[in-house]
């Protein structure tokens, strides 16, 4: 291998591009990864080292964007929909982290699967107006030993059994579920009460020390913060792997600007590295995994022309209900989340009537998170300045007695909802930025309604005090706070309703493969990351094979 | 002595800071130095490497060797954020990518201006109403001010972890973290 020629450039090192990486090195393939976003994970030249760049400081990560992105060096732009003009708001838009590890590194992983129905939601529950329900080109079936696979690559502690709405497993988890919150066992046994069923969240972190690294010591300084003792089951475990083959390549600091292609077919790429010089680089596939956002744009970029390039863009509708607990609560201890359930998932006869008092066919909810918690500084800035200040802290409202629920709501596709190239606004190196132009379905607001109001009565029954009912988009502001960002290059059989195929392959230049959640034809009511990881699992598995035989 | 104020400047800071987060029979932002955090800040270039983003992956204070002492290098595009955010693009074409930007220094330069030299002799009452009347400047004051409060002390604020021990937060526990019980129980 001469550093020049590659088998594969991948171009992002968040989940899916450093599952790529794994699963195209374990195969016998070369490869480049390039990241635009600084390296703090691991150490290139010697990968079996873990990096100690990571730490329990809000300042660094919380007010400073040490993960990046910059909102200066890179601006995104947000408008509700074409009548507010270009834009409506510059700066941060829905930030992902852009860093080797990507947006793996912050979260905090609840990992679910997604449904056998979640893979055919027209066939379910048919058409919506004004959305573009589909069913995916793959079933359940297809992905479910990538998703065993995915579970085991990156370690997952959960307890298979303890959800009854869960897919069909192969098998249990690699892990146990760890520590439960305090918080989570009082409105679990509430949620209980209500009929629900409370299951302790498949979490991409370890509860045991697993793949070398240590088990979590519940710092809880974990969703938006990077772990200091690598914990997480971020693609820290992926990359090793890959770098340790000696067949891969990581390139931090180097934002690719354009995908090359010609006749149908990408020749390689063109890359703006540390020292801002642009150059080429050439391989036999492109392996596209930037992420929701940055993947559309770097089409876009690229020359090439599909309306559904950016369009049909999912995030969550998050329905937070929150209340004020008489008790400590101590969100602030543990790991984010150790609790879920997905009751609101499957529409029943009660949710179907509401539905049709509404106007709609039909209505689905989405995964809910038991959660509270926020550190101090955070706390501090929603404070009231001068007299009140110190008793408002003192109180704690926020980080030691606020508790509830996160409702992760399915977000319907609409063709109106989209990320295009702003006109204007440009990130340092000239390039235009992500404009992202979105309004919520009516259908995300009614469950969402419809949902909180027993989600606010459980909370009360677990002993809330007061409780309140935020929603993103919504009192929250219009812009959407989810970090689940998906379908902006959705996957089809089909290349006039669909960018890629169904083994992710771009229809207009089948070498270039997208590998994130960019495919997703539908966003189901669970975190992406999972999904993302067991498709880029099977669909690079697929490559390698189709090369090799 | 102050990295970037004036010695004029930094008692209005401090007096503004004091009434921001008060003393009372807990420390305030006097006794946690707050000021010092947001002097640092805007003169966090004076040091080498600039004091932006404290090291890891330990402070020390449960265990581990004192990583935040050490603060990172930044990457030429990151050099380049952190000085167009603190002082300004000032004119300067590489700085002005999507248009000017007004540094921190400038923000601060006008606010001070605009609360008074002689803020810090003004009594309580009138301190609230400059603090009220200019009440955006009074927001990136505050903002900074619950930094240096409650951030970690390595940035030059929560002094004596002033602002942690008052409200019961231990602060970064790493690589201690929190047992089993803790989490779960009461
Ligand atoms: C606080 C938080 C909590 C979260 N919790 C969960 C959760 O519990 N469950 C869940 O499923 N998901 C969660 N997420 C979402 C999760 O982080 C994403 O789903 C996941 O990171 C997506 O992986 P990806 O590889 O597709 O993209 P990303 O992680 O976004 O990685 C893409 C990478 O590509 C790089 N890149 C982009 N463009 C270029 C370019 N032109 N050149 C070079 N490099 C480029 C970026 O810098 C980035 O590092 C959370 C996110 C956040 C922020
Ligand atoms: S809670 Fe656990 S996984 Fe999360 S950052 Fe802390 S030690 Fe790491």
């Amino acid at each position: 291998m001469t550093a020049r020629d590659f088998d594969a450039i991948i171009i992002g090192s968040g989940p899916g591009g450093s599952t790529a990486a794994d699963v195209l090195t374990a195969a016998g393939w070369s490869v480049v990864i390039f990241e635009k976003g600084r390296n703090h994970l691991i150490d290139v030249a010697d990968p079996s080292r873990l990096t100690n760049d990571f730490s329990n400081d809000e300042i660094k990560f919380m007010a400073r964007h040490f993960l990046g992105p910059d909102p200066l060096l890179e601006p995104r732009t947000f408008r509700s929909s074409e009548d507010d003009g270009e834009r409506t708001h510059t700066g941060e838009v829905n930030t992902v982290p852009s860093t080797v590890g990507g947006g793996g590194t912050h979260a905090d992983g609840k990992v679910p699967r997604f449904r056998e129905d979640d893979f055919r939601l027209l066939s379910e529950q048919g058409p919506m107006d004004g959305a573009t329900v589909a069913d995916w080109p793959i079933a359940y079936d297809d992905l479910e030993p990538a998703y065993a696979e995915a579970e085991r690559l990156i370690g997952v502690a959960g307890e298979a059994g303890a959800n009854p709405f869960a897919a069909r497993r192969s098998g249990p988890y690699p892990m146990p579920p760890g520590a439960p919150m305090y918080g989570a066992l009082l409105t679990s046994a509430a949620a209980e009460k209500h009929g629900w069923n409370p299951y302790p969240a498949p979490t991409a972190v370890n509860s045991v020390p697993y793949d070398d690294r240590p088990a979590c010591n519940n710092c809880g300084f974990c969703a938006f913060f990077g772990c200091p003792i690598h914990a997480k089951g971020d693609p820290v475990a992926s990359l090793r792997r890959a770098l340790m083959t000696g067949r891969a390549q990581l390139r931090a600091e180097t934002f690719v600007s354009r995908i090359i292609v010609n006749n149908g077919r990408a020749t390689g790429v063109e890359y703006i590295g540390p020292d801002g010089v642009t150059r080429t680089e050439r391989a036999s596939h492109v392996i596209l995994a930037a992420g929701g956002l940055e993947t559309p744009r770097l089409l876009l970029l690229s020359g090439f022309e599909h309306q559904l390039i950016g369009g049909n863009l999912m995030f969550h509708y998050q329905t937070y209900v929150m209340g004020i607990m008489p008790m400590r609560v101590h969100g602030h201890k543990g790991r984010s989340v150790t609790h879920v359930h997905d009751d609101f998932i499957v529409p029943d006869l009660d949710s179907t009537a509401a539905a049709r008092d509404a106007g709609l066919p039909w209505f689905k909810g989405g995964m809910v998170e038991h959660a509270g918690a926020a550190h101090p500084l955070t706390e501090a800035k929603l404070a009231p300045w001068g007299s009140a200040h110190k008793d408002t802290m003192r109180r704690s409202q926020m980080r030691e007695h606020l508790w509830g629920f996160c409702m992760q709501g399915e977000d319907l596709p609409q063709l109106t909802n989209r990320v295009d190239l702003d006109p204007a606004v440009r990130d340092v190196r000239g390039f235009p930025a992500i404009r992202v132009t979105y309004k919520p379905h009516k259908h995300e607001q009614v469950a969402s309604d419809y949902y909180a109001a027993q989600m606010e009565d459980c909370l009360r029954t677990a002993g809330a005090e007061v409780t309140f009912v935020a929603t993103s988009p919504g009192l929250i502001g219009p812009i959407p706070i989810s970090r689940h960002v998906a379908g902006t290059t959705r996957m089809g059989r089909d290349p006039a309703t669909s960018v890629c195929d169904e083994w992710g392959r771009v229809h207009a230049a089948p070498n270039v493969v997208v590998a994130d959640s960019s495919l997703f034809p539908t966003g189901a009511g669970y975190g992406p990351t999972l999904t993302l990881v067991a498709l880029a699992i099977r669909n690079m598995r697929a490559l390698a094979s189709e090369r090799g035989g | 002595m102050p990295a970037y104020f004036t010695d004029d400047q930094f008692r209005v800071v401090e007096a503004v800071c004091a009434r921001l987060i008060p003393t009372d029979d807990d420390p305030g932002a006097t006794e946690a130095g707050v000021a010092r955090y947001i002097d640092g800040l805007l003169g966090a270039f004076n040091f080498d490497p600039p004091r932006i983003w404290a090291g890891g992956a330990f402070s020390g204070r449960f265990g581990g060797s004192p990583g935040f002492a050490s603060f990172h290098r930044l990457s030429p595009l990151d050099e380049l954020a952190w000085r167009v955010r603190i002082e300004g693009s000032l004119g300067m074409p590489e700085r002005e990518w999507n248009g000017p930007v007004e540094g921190l220094q400038e923000r601060y330069a006008a606010g001070l201006k605009l609360l008074g030299d002689d803020f810090a002799d003004a009594d309580a009452d009138e301190q609230d109403r400059r603090l009220l009347e200019h009440h955006e400047f009074t927001a990136l004051v505050y903002e900074h001010a619950c930094e240096g409060m409650y951030g970690a002390p390595e940035y030059g604020g929560n002094r004596d972890r002033a602002g942690w021990s008052y409200i019961g937060f231990e602060g970064d526990v790493q690589p201690r973290g929190y047992t089993d019980e803790e989490v779960s129980q009461p």
